[in-house]
């Protein structure tokens, strides 16, 4: 990596391995004073692990971090800040029931005659905010203010600590658009001021905006850092999902056939269907015998789509009718009875049960849909759970096995033969091939494709494009909370796709 | 893994392993020093003994720790199970009212009106809990401080006592030459093992209180299930300040049920169900229950004040505390995998 | 970037507690003679000096994010110790006293510990405590200890005239020095403002580099103290000690804080919104005494229903978006651990 007199950060052959996992290998990184660096990749690529090991939530299993050419070996957050790198995290480590002023100020307050000088610290706090051009009163409750002057309040925050590196994680993510241009008035103004600071996002528009460099990750490792003014968004979003435009290759010959969109076999039917905050209103249709990709970055609606489809968040306008059938109550227990199932994005949270067995796992929502009193009896438990442990290959030594202590990739076949028990027409995947590996991945795509075969219908929700075409008789593609383009079998192909998710069809990159 | 550490692991898996561990300790313990306390003599045709002693006076908290250990399961808690006892048996005797020999209602109609308040005040607790998603502890506190004033409210701020000869029956009868709480209690023990273990409401239960998110997303009304949870726990209650009232022969809405909450709490957590919920064991509660009541009823045989067994249940709580918390757990863990890789 | 809110949320349910001590006040007044007679005020102060007290030390542990159940019983074990010490032993009250505020001290500072270093629920914790404490005042005695010593039989019978509007108690002067202390504490001190950063939230208060282990243990060495004198306070009150004094005090202590319009879950309220909580408490109970035929356990009812109605308070006052971030950090928090557990 070049280095540079104006580099005041750099990361060299980091690699970090969790239980099997390896979030990073052999990561190099350079930050240079003056600069805004965007940090880029899609889930899992190691973005996230990288932030972790520069401010010292996780120690690297290998690596040198140099700040100011000087080793620095940060054992907590506190100890980075103390070095000078500063994090404002999506989730704005604030405490929203003390004062702005506190929020900014606590730990090294002024004070006077044994006790705090309130009026002093609130002078001090609001003379800090000015930097930023915020004024409001410090002396209200953080919590009482929208996000963006919270963000503000923690950069504050971040910077008092004499900080020569800023990270802002995913900050712009519930910011409105004044508010972004604000927060970007605020980066250039300190980036003049000579800090160098990581920005990571997944807005593209917002990276042509504002960024010097960037940086893309991807499954833990570097795929390079270019200056952003070289790096065309298409060439971006290539290099994020892993496709290099040179190796494309024509797509269409995995699928055997064609579906047929004859009106009878309209499983799924969605008008006007949106949530304030999660998707604007769209229309969908969803066909028999279909696999349906959805392709779009972290973001873009992907996973606000399935939710609000399977009835876990509620819609705000529009309405859903499923095989024919009104949806009037939007929970998981009616799509379950209208024959949908999901597998949810995020596994740990929302999918595995720890503590419970395979075999419980698996006939979870069997018996959520069979009610309280029609109960799978044991016999008949172990006969289902065997039939899916067998069918999908799941390695565990017994049913019994609490799922907690199978691999990923097990996991989420149990996940799946949790849905696939529940004999679904429509079945929802959301990144159902994350932190797998290989193997299992195809065993998952082959499943999916013979549930079409099948004549049921799969929404193929993931960030691998090759895996969404592979799988995919069509694909949408969303950008920013919509559905801006839907392709059929004949149009699909990774470069009409990628230049479609970085909206370079009208917007040229810088 | 070596067999040996595995072996290890195993056991202290094995949810009734502490609890009958330490019953059987309290057991050994009075068969050395306590003279006659296996001794079991038949009077009237009814069978005395410590152990009898034990389970007949620790029926109305085993009855609780059923109860509680569903709601526990649900990653909650209910602290208001003593006030229900208390509401409970305020109710039954002033609906028997305190007339010689003879009674203002008949039993079968006292029984179920008073179960019904019990239910009244699980739906209470449930609705606060799972509608209104006020945190368990704090809305189960609501009716631990009113709970004794409506008590009192029912029984006028008086002591009630009643002279039903057959009012006593639930509390002192005896059935075939066993103690009839026995026979509630195993009644109420065999409904809750059927209502969980035969119906999906046990697995629902472990689901919810391990990952409600999950739970939600697979489809199960997680709302209800709670709702139930707290329901048959103040239902237990209810029936255990029947119990008490009746053993006793009189309602004291100040002191039925004082500080068994705790105990029902303790019994759980004792019989290996976790408080942060998930996984239960009704046998363990029970086990859980029949150790403090062993401790207690050993204590009282050697003349020491009853107080002092509060000392012996702070002490046990710490340790069984201890022993389940996170950093021992994990250090346990380590030194079994460090034998493990040794070996 | 300007924007002001009015008012700031977080006063609201302090305002609505002392608009309702004023309400009840002014309708004690028009309602009942003599009402008005400011002793009648005084006496408040006086008969829940104790209260107060130990409430203040509650209001610290519950705006750290804790509970603390062992305060009515730490306070009879108190007022055991000093009559035994006082009478049994015939030591001096110069000795007794900071010999009882020190084992208070300890005392919380143990219970702190583990349930910091353990990370065991508070509420097991000081349950243990609780059953320990009321445990150790038998053991020490069983029977009430009456307390002749002249130092403390001075102390309660001292009458300090308030400009010949009536009087008040040195314990009640106890309490306004206390008082001022933990304002002093809760507002002016870095301690005081870590308590409720804590509350707040635990992960930002690490996170901001401030002391929270310290801190945490702190708050319960804070509340053991407050509760060892008002344990002291009470001695001198009744002039004995008894173990099964201030049985269930925690919940009116709990209550009052409550009241006071302490959030339960930490980082919300004011320690002088405490002692208008527990001043609450004891007007209902004052008027009460002078309807004459209304009940004292409608105290218990009412005290229930405020606590609920105050808890509703807070869930409504708090802005959406503060709910909404807690709850997303909390499935962040429970995520994260699952994270490691993989395999």
């Amino acid at each position: 990596m070049a280095q540079d007199s104006t580099t005041i950060l750099t990361m060299t052959g980091i690699s970090k391995a969790f239980p099997g996992v390896q979030a990073l290998s052999d990561v190099d990184f350079a930050l240079r004073q003056g600069e805004i660096h965007a940090l880029m990749g899609e889930n899992g690529a190691g973005k996230s692990t990288l932030i972790k090991v520069l401010t010292g939530v996780e120690r690297p299993d290998t690596g040198v971090i140099m700040l100011d050419g000087r080793e620095i070996q940060a054992k907590s957050p506190l100890q980075a800040q103390a070095q000078g790198i500063s994090t404002v995290y999506q989730e704005i480590n604030l405490c929203p029931n003390l004062s702005v002023a506190e929020n900014i100020l606590l730990g090294r307050e002024p004070r006077r005659l044994g006790g705090i000088d309130w009026h002093a610290l609130n002078k001090r706090a609001a003379e800090i905010l000015r930097r930023l051009e915020v004024e409001i009163d410090v002396s209200q409750s953080v919590g009482m203010y929208p996000v963006a002057i919270q963000q503000m309040v923690a950069i504050s925050r971040a910077l008092d600590v004499s900080a020569k590196a800023l990270i802002l994680d995913e900050p712009t993510s519930s910011l409105s658009a004044h508010e972004t241009d604000k927060l970007f008035a605020v980066m250039e103004k300190l980036k003049s001021e000579g800090l160098g600071i990581i920005f990571v996002t997944h807005f593209l528009d917002q990276v042509y905006r504002v960024t010097d460099r960037i940086t893309v990750l991807r499954n833990g490792k570097l795929v390079g850092t270019y200056p952003t003014a070289e790096l065309s968004r298409v060439e971006l979003v290539a290099h994020m999902i892993g496709r290099e435009l040179s190796d494309l290759e024509a797509v269409g010959r995995y699928k055997t056939r064609v579906v047929e969109h004859d009106h009878a076999a309209r499983v799924v039917e969605a008008r006007d269907f949106g949530r304030i905050g999660g998707m604007k209103p769209f229309d969908l249709d969803l066909y028999a015998g279909e696999v349906v990709g959805m392709a779009g970055l972290l973001g873009s609606g992907r996973t606000e789509t399935a939710n609000l489809l399977f009835g876990v968040d509620q819609p705000d306008s529009g309405n859903l009718t499923v095989e024919g059938k009104k949806v009037t109550h939007h929970a998981p227990l009616q799509s379950i009875h209208m024959g949908m199932g999901y597998c949810p994005e995020d596994r740990k949270a929302d999918g595995i049960v720890g503590d419970l067995t395979v075999r419980e796992n698996i006939i979870l929502a069997l018996q959520a849909s069979q009610g309280w009193f029609q109960y799978i009896n044991p016999a008949k438990q172990y006969a289902i759970a065997d039939k899916y442990i067998e069918l999908l290959d799941i390695s565990t030594p017994t049913a019994d096995q609490l799922i907690k202590n199978l691999s990923g990739g097990n996991q989420q076949k149990v996940i799946l033969a949790r849905w696939l028990a529940t004999e679904p027409e429509i079945l929802i995947l959301d990144e159902p091939t994350r932190g797998i590996d290989v193997g299992v991945k195809a065993e998952i795509q082959k499943l999916v494709l013979t549930l079409a075969q099948e004549g049921k219908t799969c929404v193929f929700i993931s960030s691998e494009l090759d895996e969404v075409l592979r799988t995919s008789h069509r694909v949408l593609v969303l950008r920013d909370q919509e559905i801006v383009a839907e392709l059929g079998m004949d149009d699909l192909n990774e470069q009409t796709i990628m230049q479609i998710i970085a909206g370079d069809t009208h917007d040229e990159p810088l | 893994m070596t067999s040996l550490s595995r072996g290890w692991e195993r056991i202290r898996n094995a949810g009734l392993f502490w609890p009958l561990a330490a019953l059987a300790l309290v057991m050994l313990f009075n068969l050395i020093f306590t003279p006659n306390f296996f001794r079991l003599e038949i009077k009237n045709g009814h069978l005395f003994g410590s152990l009898i002693d034990i389970l007949n006076r620790g029926a109305p908290l085993m009855l609780m720790a059923i109860g509680m250990t569903l709601v526990i399961a649900t990653a909650g808690v209910d602290l208001s199970v003593g006030a229900v006892a208390a509401i409970c048996a305020a109710t039954a005797t002033v609906l028997v009212g305190n007339v010689t020999g003879a009674t203002n209602m008949p039993l079968w109609e006292v029984i179920p009106i008073t179960l019904g308040v019990a239910l009244l005040c699980g739906l209470w607790n449930g609705l606060l809990v799972s509608r209104a998603r006020i945190e368990p502890m704090v809305a189960t506190l609501v009716l631990m401080v009113a709970g004794r004033g409506i008590a009192q409210l029912i029984t006028g701020g008086q002591i009630i006592t009643v002279y039903y000869e057959r009012f006593f029956y639930f509390g002192a009868g005896y059935l075939l030459g066993l103690p009839f709480t026995l026979f509630i209690v195993a009644g109420v023990m065999l409904f809750a093992w059927l209502m969980t273990r035969r119906t999906a409401i046990g697995l629902f239960i472990e689901s919810v209180g391990t990952n409600a998110s999950a739970s939600f997303y697979s489809g199960i009304n997680e709302k209800n299930v709670k709702l139930l949870a707290y329901v048959f726990c103040a239902f237990c209650a209810g029936i255990a300040g029947i119990i008490i009232s009746s053993n006793v022969k009189s309602a004291d809405a100040n002191n039925v049920g004082l500080y068994m909450e705790l105990d029902a709490i303790l019994s759980v957590v004792i019989g290996g169900t976790l408080m942060s919920g998930g996984r239960f064991s009704l046998a363990g509660s029970v086990v859980g229950a029949l150790l403090i009541q062993s401790v207690t009823t050993t204590i009282y045989a050697f003349g020491v004040p009853p107080e002092v067994v509060l000392v012996v249940k702070a002490v046990v709580v710490l340790f069984v505390v201890l022993l389940y918390s996170q950093p021992v757990k994990v250090a346990l863990d380590k030194l079994s995998r460090r034998r493990g890789v040794r070996a | 970037m300007k924007r002001t809110p009015h008012i700031d949320r977080k006063y609201l349910p302090l305002m609505v507690t002392i608009a309702l001590f004023i309400g009840l006040y002014l309708y004690g007044m028009v309602q009942y003679r003599g009402f008005s007679s400011p002793q009648v005020f005084y006496n408040l102060l006086i008969d829940n000096a104790f209260l107060i007290i130990t409430s203040i030390g509650m209001t610290f542990v519950i705006l750290a994010g804790g509970i603390d159940l062992s305060v009515g019983a730490m306070i009879a074990f108190t007022t055991v110790l000093s009559a035994y010490m006082l009478e049994n032993l015939g030591l001096s009250p110069i000795l007794v006293i900071p010999g009882v505020l020190l084992f208070g001290v300890l005392f919380g500072a143990t219970m702190g510990a583990i349930i910091h270093f353990f990370k065991v629920q508070p509420f097991i914790v000081t349950l243990a405590g609780m059953f320990f404490a009321r445990g150790m005042c038998f053991v020490i005695s069983t029977d009430a200890i009456t307390i002749s010593d002249p130092f403390y039989r001075a102390v309660a019978l001292y009458r300090i005239p308030v400009f010949g509007t009536g009087f008040i108690s040195i314990n009640v002067v106890i309490v306004l020095i206390v008082l001022l202390a933990a304002l002093y504490l809760a507002h002016l001190t870095r301690f005081g403002r870590t308590v409720y950063a804590i509350g707040g939230n635990e992960q930002s208060a690490l996170l901001m580099g401030l002391p929270v282990a310290r801190t945490k243990i702190l708050v319960y060495m804070l509340n053991g103290f407050c509760s060892a004198l008002a344990g002291v306070v009470f001695s001198i009150y009744m002039l004995s000690g008894y173990g099964l004094y201030t049985n269930g005090l925690e919940l009116e202590a709990i209550a009052s804080v409550v009241i006071g319009g302490t959030m339960l879950t930490g980082g919300v309220g004011y320690v002088i919104g405490t002692v208008f909580g527990v001043l609450i408490q004891g007007l209902i109970q004052t008027i009460i005494m002078f309807q004459g035929t209304l009940n004292s356990w409608w105290t218990k009812i009412v005290v229930g229903l405020l606590t609920l109605v105050f808890i509703g308070l807070q869930s409504a006052f708090n802005s959406p978006r503060f709910i909404r971030r807690a709850e997303a950090r909390a499935i962040r928090a429970e995520a994260d651990p699952a994270l490691e557990a993989a395999k």
